[in-house]
């Protein structure tokens, strides 16, 4: 049985010249960048081409990126660094109920210390609005985090217009744009922390960066050896880093975000047409090239995504059923406060590589199995 | 996550569905905690003669109503009432810690079918 892989969004699969620079960074040039041998220079220099790869692609310059492990210690750097660095200013964070987890457990963790955070509400679409950010803002407002391109239902924010907002209120801007990067244009003139990962765009796992505005104090999380210029500690992991500056000079090509947001389309307008079915976020230019989101009545989300996975469809869901918490979504419920609609979620998330075909075939398991599974559900009747 | 045996129950369950004159039903479980089963039984010198289950759920949820309906089939109702949710947890094998919850709800609506249907009888 052929994998149907639609879960872009959790992870994407190597591109084969990510893996093939991978490979020699581990294999045949090694060194660590901060030794001062030949091995050591190379390691240096393919670091800096690296950063600056990842550098030009957001606008900035190579001494505004840190890299880091990943998503989640880029927004636990940008959010508690910027927190603990600027307590003298304040001790008030904002940000949105439709973070991803590492942000809102950051947010935790600092109201935990005695920090005070704000979550906005959004809309029925999953959008901020500009006014209640800048209700919201305070005199101590130190920092306001706002996910670019959320990772569930694809709602891409107006992150210009809210962090020209905060810009006016001289309060620090961060977006997490994880899922965006590469997908929609992000630049350093929107924010002045920006947060991106390698394994959402063909990369590996295990590598991200944050970008920080030249001239921004932030406080390191770890205590080590002072590299990325005393900001990250560790030794720098070259073959990521170089493999994801690989997946970035790759990924950057508008040809592969309207493909995918064609076929994108394409799956909502066809699921759309099954009956008791509705999509979840936004449509058009405001949602994200990849991702389609659609809740379906009277049955419940992982059965849907098991059903699928016996025939090789690899799909996620919302629903409390499939959590490690058995809470469902907080992104859906922030939508709506409708369970049933977060129980019944399924996300299918596209790459490059997704053909017609591979939809075609999926919409054809799909309609099966939402038949199969509205049969044996007590909601529906006959 | 799901053994090999819950996977295929899960693609091929036996017992689902309503019966058409079903001597009792019941139903638990809410759209808010997320599962929800109907048990629905035909009684016959106070065995249950046919069981069948529709269930709002996941994978756990819908192969342990199964499962219970293949553990009761025949039973006298006090057999049945005395199946415990862990004898259904046994039969279906390796469920995750965190699916228990979802295993439970199958032997509550039967044990509210069985209610009934003796309210019914008295
Ligand atoms: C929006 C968003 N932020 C952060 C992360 C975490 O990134 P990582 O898995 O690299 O730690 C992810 C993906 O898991 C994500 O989708
Ligand atoms: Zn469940």
């Amino acid at each position: 049985m052929k994998t149907i892989y639609l879960d872009n969004s959790a992870t994407t699969k190597v591109d084969p010249e990510v893996m093939d620079v991978m490979d020699y960074y581990h294999g045949q040039t090694y060194g660590n960048a901060s030794s001062i041998h030949h091995e050591g220079k190379n390691a240096k220099k393919a670091l800096g081409e690296a950063r600056s790869i990842i550098a030009n692609s957001l606008g900035a310059n190579d001494d505004e990126i840190i890299f880091t492990s990943g998503g989640t210690e880029a927004n636990n750097l940008a959010i508690k660094g910027m927190m603990y660095a600027n307590e003298d200013k304040g001790r008030h964070l904002i940000t949105t109920k439709i973070e991803h987890d590492c942000v809102l457990n950051s947010g935790k963790a600092l109201e935990a210390e005695g920090f005070d955070v704000t979550y906005l509400d959004v809309d029925s679409e999953g959008f901020v609005s500009p006014e209640a950010l800048e209700k919201n803002l305070r005199e101590d407002t130190v920092l306001v985090s706002i996910i670019h391109a959320n990772n569930e239902i694809g709602t891409i924010q107006d992150i210009q217009r809210l962090s020209n907002i905060c810009k006016q209120h001289d309060v620090l801007f961060h977006t997490d744009a994880c899922q965006s990067y590469t997908k929609t244009p992000i630049t350093t003139e929107m924010a002045d922390l920006i947060t991106i990962n390698a394994h959402k765009l063909h990369g590996p796992k295990g590598v991200g960066a944050l970008y920080v505005k030249q001239g921004t104090a932030i406080k390191p999380l770890l205590d080590g050896g002072g590299h990325e210029r005393k900001r990250r500690s560790g030794t720098e992991n070259v073959p990521g880093i170089v493999g994801f500056a690989k997946a970035v000079e790759l990924g950057m090509d508008e040809a592969h975000v309207n493909k995918m947001q064609a076929l994108r389309d394409y799956l909502i307008d066809e699921i759309l047409k099954i009956p008791h079915t509705r999509l979840n976020g936004p449509r058009g230019e405001q949602r994200l090239c990849n991702n389609a989101n659609i809740s379906f009545r009277f049955i419940e989300g992982e059965s849907i995504i098991m059903n699928l996975d016996t025939q090789g469809i690899c799909t996620s869901t919302g629903s409390a059923c499939s959590s490690q918490t058995l809470e469902p979504s907080h992104v859906l419920m922030a939508i709506e406060d409708d369970p049933e609609r977060a129980h019944g979620s399924v996300r299918f998330t596209i790459s490059r590589y997704t053909t017609k075909e591979e939809l075609d075939r999926t919409l054809t398991a799909l309609k099966a199995t939402v038949d199969k599974l509205r049969r044996i559900s007590p909601l529906t009747e006959g | 996550m799901y053994t090999e045996q819950v996977t295929e129950r899960f693609k091929k369950p036996r017992f689902m569905g309503e019966i058409q004159e079903a001597d009792s039903t019941g139903e638990v479980g809410n759209v808010r905690c997320g599962d929800i089963m109907r048990v629905s039984i035909k009684v016959k010198d106070d065995r249950i003669a046919d069981i069948k289950f529709k269930t709002y759920g996941c994978v756990a949820a819908i192969v342990s109503s199964d499962y219970l309906c293949e553990l009761v089939k025949g039973k006298t109702l006090e057999e049945a009432e005395n199946v415990t949710s862990k004898d259904v947890i046994e039969r279906m094998g390796e469920v995750p810690a965190i699916k228990t919850h979802c295993s439970v709800l199958a032997q509550d609506a039967l044990r509210k079918a069985i209610k009934d249907y003796r309210k019914k009888c008295d």
